[in-house]
Order: C-alpha cells, then sequence, then structure tokens
C-alpha cells in the first residue's frame, strides 16, 4: 500500500486523514507542528521565506521520515511568492535526496485542465473508481465540515466556562469522537453527541464577552501551534472569536470560487486589487467585521508576508474610517507564549473600557433632561 | 500603620518594585536587572524595597507586570496580575492626567500607547525586532566602551550626526563601525544611532498613529537624553518624562492593585518573607502528544504553588 500524506493545518488533518485512507492508501498523519517540525523548517528553508513556508517543510520532512512515499497538497496562487511554494518544497525536498511524488493542486479556476491531470493520476494511483471517488471526497468533506462546525461551537462556548480550561478539554474529547467516525450516518451521529458534549459544558452565561474577529494568511489562522493558540487564549480571556477563514467554507469562496463577493467589494474602496495570498480578505474582513457589530478585529500576518503587509498599512484607515479598533500581530518562529498574550491583554483591556464608555454615554443619551 | 500597595514588573532586563500611599504617592522604588533570574531579582527587590521603607509601612495589596508577572505573581501573591501596556498607560495617567500619547522603550521592547480623554484607544508592541530597544543601546555602548549613562549626553555634543542604517540591529551595527573605521567621531555616530533608533520607531511601531500632545515618553531608554532630544526633534514638539520614568511599569501595577483590593478586601500578598523562602522553577516535556508541550512548575519550599504550559489544559489543574 501506497503510503501518503498530506500538510497539517488545524484539525483538517483528521478529514485529509480519512480521505486518504478510504482511497485505500496508507494514511501518514503528520504529527502536530512542534518546536521540532520549526527546526527542520527553519534548518532547510530559504532564511526568508515566510513561516507557512518553513513549517509545511518541516511537517514534510517529518512525514518524509516517517516514510511517505507521496505529499498531497494544495497550491498558493500568486502572484505572492506563495505561488511558487508548492515547487521550491519540492525542489529542497528532492535535492535533500528525498525520493517521493508530490501533487500540489491549484485551485481548479486557475488551471483547470491541469487540475484534471493531476487529479486523474491521484485515482489512477489509488485505482478506484470516480464514482467511489466522489464518494470518498463527499465523506471527507462531510468530516471536515463537522470539525469547522465544533470548532465555531467550542468559541463560542469557552467565554461563558465556569471551569477554566473545560471547553478545551471537552474539545479535545470530540476530535477523538470524529475520528472514530467514517460514514456519513456516524459522522451525522458524532456531530450530535459532540453538540450535546460541548453545550452540556457548565456555563456562566451573566458574562458578556466581547466579540473579536480574526482576518489574516490561512496557515497562521488555521494552525494553533502557529498563532499560539490565540483562539483559547482570547476564549479564556472573555472573547468570542471568529476566524475569516474556516477551510470548508474557504475551499466554496475561495479555492472553488472567485472570492467572497462581498468581501471583495467592501475591501474595494481601500485596495481594489487582488495582492496575493489573503491580502485584499484580510481588508474586506475587518470591514465586515465593524459592520456586524463586532467589538475588535486582530489581523495575524506571517513575517515578511507581502499581502499581509500591504493589508498591515490600510488597517488603521479601515479603523478609523469604521471606529473599529484593530491589532496587528506579526508572527515568525517565536514560541514563547508571553508577548502575545501581553498583546492581546491589553488589547481585550482597551476593547471593554471602550464598551463601558459607550455603553455610558447610551446610557446618559436615554436620561430624561438630557 | 497606613496601608500601602506594592508593585512589581519582572522584565526581559529590569525588574523594578515600587511601593506607594493610597493617593499614589512613591515612597520606595528599586529598579534592578533582571540578568535572567527573575526569580532572583523578584526576592532581591523585594528585600532593599523592604530595607528602604520605614517600619509602620503594611502592604495592603500587591500587583505584578512585565513579561514575568505570572511569575512574580506567583511569588509574592499578587492581588492582580496585569500585561505592562495598561499598567504603563494607569500610570503615565497619574503624572500626566490629560497625556494623549505614551512612547515607552524598554530593554526588549517598544511600544506607543495613544490615548483620548484618558481611556486607551489604540497600541502596539514591537513584535518580531528588537530593534531601537534599550538592550541593543546597551550592547553598542559596551562596543564603544562606554558608560550607557554617559551615551546620552556624548550624543547631544554631535555637530554633524551621521546617518545610521536604522531598521535592524545587524545592519546598524555594521553602519556604525563602517563610519568609525571612515573617521567620523564617536558623539556624531553615537547621535547618528540615536536618531535612528527614533526614526525606526516612528516608522515601525509608531506607524500610522495619530502622535498628539502631550506626548510622554517612559521606560528606561527615557533616561537617555539623546533619544530625549532625537524625539522631540523629529515630533517638532515637547517630550514630557515622568518623574518615576524607568519604573512607570511598576507603579502602573501598584495603581491597579490599590483600585482591585479597594480597601475591602484582604491582600493576596504573601509578606516580604517570601525574599528568604526557596522557590524553584523546573521544566518537563509532556509526553501525551505530539504537540510536546514544555510544562512549567512553580515550587515554593517544594510545595507546587503554580504551572503553565500546556495547551491541552490536561496541567493546567494543579494537584
Amino acid at each position: 500500500m501506497k503510503k501518503v500524506s498530506f500538510a497539517h493545518m488545524g484539525y483538517s488533518y483528521l478529514g485529509f486523514k480519512q480521505l486518504v485512507e478510504d482511497m485505500g492508501f496508507e494514511a501518514v498523519v503528520p504529527p502536530n507542528p512542534s518546536p521540532a517540525t520549526l527546526d527542520l523548517g527553519v534548518t532547510h528553508a530559504p532564511e526568508y521565506a515566510c513561516i507557512p513556508f518553513k513549517m509545511v517543510l518541516g511537517t514534510y520532512l517529518e512525514v518524509l521520515n516517517k516514510g511517505a512515499e507521496m505529499i498531497i497538497t494544495s497550491g498558493g496562487v500568486g502572484p505572492c511568492r506563495a505561488g511558487l511554494y508548492g515547487m521550491m518544497h519540492e525542489k529542497i525536498l528532492h535535492n535533500l535526496g528525498y525520493n517521493f511524488e508530490i501533487f500540489v493542486f491549484d485551485p481548479p479556476l486557475t488551471g483547470l485542465w491541469s487540475f484534471f491531470i493531476k487529479l486523474r493520476r491521484v485515482i489512477k494511483t489509488a485505482g478506484i473508481s470516480w464514482l467511489a471517488f466522489v464518494d470518498v471526497i463527499r465523506r471527507a468533506w462531510a468530516k471536515l465540515k463537522l470539525l469547522d462546525e465544533l470548532e465555531q461551537l467550542a468559541t463560542g462556548i469557552r467565554p461563558y466556562e465556569v471551569k477554566r480550561g473545560d471547553t478545551t478539554r471537552t474539545f479535545h474529547s470530540c476530535l477523538k469522537i470524529v475520528e472514530q467516525a467514517r460514514s456519513q450516518k456516524e459522522i451525522a451521529a458524532a456531530r450530535e453527541e459532540c453538540r450535546q458534549l460541548l453545550q452540556s459544558i457548565p456555563r456562566d452565561n451573566g458574562r458578556r464577552p466581547l466579540r473579536v474577529g480574526i482576518v489574516g494568511e490561512i496557515y497562521v489562522l488555521l494552525e494553533p501551534f502557529m498563532n499560539l493558540e490565540i483562539e483559547k487564549t482570547l476564549g479564556e480571556m472573555g472573547v468570542i472569536t471568529h476566524r475569516s477563514i474556516y477551510l470548508t467554507q474557504y475551499t466554496a469562496t475561495d479555492v472553488l470560487a472567485h472570492g467572497a463577493q462581498d468581501v471583495r467589494q467592501l475591501a474595494h474602496p481601500y485596495l481594489n486589487q487582488f495582492v496575493g495570498g489573503h491580502g485584499q480578505n484580510s481588508v474586506g474582513e475587518a470591514i465586515l467585521y465593524a459592520q456586524n457589530g463586532f467589538d475588535g478585529v486582530i489581523q495575524l500576518a506571517p513575517f515578511t508576508c507581502i499581502p499581509e503587509i500591504v493589508a498591515k498599512s490600510i488597517l488603521p484607515r479601515v479603523s478609523r474610517d469604521f471606529g473599529i479598533p484593530v491589532l496587528s500581530l506579526t508572527i515568525d518562529e517565536q514560541t514563547g507564549r508571553a508577548g502575545i498574550e501581553t498583546r492581546l491583554e491589553a488589547f481585550v483591556d482597551l476593547l471593554r473600557q471602550r464598551r463601558e464608555q459607550m455603553e455610558a454615554r447610551s446610557n446618559a443619551a436615554l436620561l430624561p433632561g438630557y | 500603620m497606613q496601608p500601602c500597595y506594592l508593585g512589581i514588573d519582572v522584565g526581559s532586563v529590569s525588574t523594578n518594585v515600587v511601593v506607594i500611599t493610597p493617593s499614589g504617592e512613591v515612597l520606595s522604588s528599586i529598579y534592578l536587572r533582571t540578568q535572567g533570574q527573575p526569580i532572583q531579582a523578584v526576592k532581591e527587590g523585594l528585600r532593599r524595597v523592604k530595607a528602604d521603607l520605614p517600619e509602620d509601612v503594611r502592604i495592603a495589596g500587591a500587583g505584578t507586570t512585565g513579561s514575568g508577572r505570572y511569575l512574580a505573581g506567583a511569588i509574592v501573591g499578587a492581588d492582580i496580575v496585569k500585561n505592562e501596556i495598561t499598567a504603563h498607560a494607569v500610570a503615565a495617567r497619574l503624572e500626566v492626567p490629560d497625556v494623549q500619547t505614551i512612547l515607552e522603550i524598554g530593554g526588549q521592547d517598544s511600544k506607543i500607547i495613544i490615548l483620548r480623554q484618558g481611556v486607551v484607544i489604540d497600541f502596539a508592541m514591537n513584535t518580531v525586532c528588537a530593534a531601537g530597544t534599550g538592550s541593543f543601546l546597551d550592547q553598542q555602548a559596551a562596543r564603544l566602551g562606554i558608560p550607557i549613562e554617559k551615551f546620552g549626553e556624548l550624543a547631544l555634543k554631535a555637530r554633524n550626526p551621521v546617518r545610521i542604517a536604522g531598521r535592524c540591529t545587524v545592519f546598524a551595527e555594521s553602519d556604525m563601525i563602517h563610519k568609525q573605521q571612515m573617521g567620523h567621531n564617536i558623539e556624531d555616530i553615537i547621535c547618528g544611532l540615536c536618531e535612528a533608533l527614533v526614526r525606526n520607531y516612528l516608522n515601525n511601531v509608531a506607524k500610522g498613529k495619530e502622535i498628539l500632545a502631550p506626548v510622554v515618553f517612559q521606560g528606561g531608554v527615557a533616561a537617555n537624553t539623546g533619544i530625549r532630544a532625537a524625539f522631540s526633534k523629529a515630533l517638532g514638539q515637547d517630550i514630557i518624562i515622568p518623574r518615576h520614568f524607568p519604573v512607570m511599569g511598576a507603579l502602573g501595577a501598584a495603581l491597579l492593585a490599590r483600585d482591585s483590593v479597594n480597601n475591602n478586601r484582604e491582600t493576596k500578598f504573601k509578606g516580604f518573607e517570601v525574599a528568604e523562602e526557596e522557590f524553584r522553577a523546573h521544566s518537563f516535556t509532556c509526553q501525551g502528544c505530539s504537540n510536546l508541550c514544555e510544562i512549567v512548575n512553580i515550587e515554593e519550599e517544594g510545595n507546587l504553588i503554580a504551572r503553565w504550559g500546556s495547551r491541552c489544559g490536561k496541567w493546567d489543574t494543579l494537584g
């Protein structure tokens, strides 16, 4: 059986593990990114590459060392250098002497034919029919959707939890339940079970959490190791977070289509072109969060990421025009949490004070005689 | 016995301890080097501040801040553990009530805090690079064989400041060396360095922020007259240096402790005796999953008092 692996991005590995196994391959599950992954990636990547590039390279080295013979991954689209990342990874790994096959799937709309050719080769290697493949994809998709749903549910519950850490612990047991579910029926049952587990966490509903939207580059947004668990940290500080990217939603709007229309339209007065990566999205989504009454926006930008640098320089204007506080965080090799925690705590303090002030003002307006 | 409040700021380079009266007046302030040993620094700070205080002082509340705030909080028994941005803003507001901009440069970080009508509305902190912080100035002073205290004075003597690349400390250092080799005098180079540092700060940390007067400059680097002058020149306005500029974080933590205890709650402060107790921090790598979290245990006289570092929450509960 061919040993197949893939990149690690948040909890999606559970969906991809099933996808690969159901196609009849042996899945080499990438380990959770760790300082060891980082070391491997940093050692072999160009110094100036961004952290997602280095981490993904580190992950590939780990799975190749575990015997993977084939890697299936998705490509980035230019014009930023992410468009060349798949090729760069392949070249570096081949130069290091690894013998393996890599399939980099770019969004089909950027080249339908090459997408089809690659897919046909993968399916042929697997030796399954197109019909069977459709079923495999559907089940993996259902699993990925469930993972996204549970993650959002957990972030909505965490700020209310009575006992700190309950939600995170329950969420991790949910991951185990989801891992076991394979058929559509089992996935649906796992959904019910996990929802119930999360819903039954003791909560203090008297709390009034803040709401913060998180925008930025996909890898640092989705991988908790990389963003130093920003969502858990904020949740425990009493903040409900919402990410601009959840894998299944993003696949539907940006990978299989030309991006969410409203987001691009909103960004247009500030940034009227696609600058690569998620630059334009970050601007548009910050505005969307402001319009939806969020208390603040946090931007996660990999160090040296050009699209996010462009967005970062525009966000102060968005912040002023829409009256929403924005905090930009640059993500690189650091694994120390103190720095990011300080900034998040200060940001949450700022948002709380701001809310109090606004409420005081509107209460004053309601008093007769004013 | 008057109730007083203790504030401790454990930073990367310095550890500061302040004791204030209920009205916010500073009774004692200690500025020490952390030297990579935060536990020792906190104990030493407590010892010194105790020796400095009149006998009849009773600590009614304690607060900690700085990057070592959780550690310090666990050691002394803090009533409040607060990030340094909030602490700095609280302290600056006490000294300059209508402050609108705070520039703060410490050992390893630099920040800007924007306030309007007394409320923090925006802030930024350097994220990936320590260019233009106290450590760099320290290092350059040592390389040039000049005591750091003399640095600012020399900068003010410059006639023709040379241009130094300020974006990265490595670039700055090699640029400085090249200019030295070309024969520029030391005053001009130091002044150029101060200007480069300020330029980098304004262009990086303070990018896109509206800097309105009154502008307060605090943190250890505010002692440097060369940097002060470079800031006034670049901003075209006067810069206010608060009286307690090197210990503003600790002062803020003490003020926050005062407000948090608010006269009606018993303090969690364990007393100055903790300075004589033994604290140990040791870490281990959890092998529970591939995250390989680094778990840190803090022990007081052999008893576990705090633990942190796990991602899944497995080790968050004590015992």
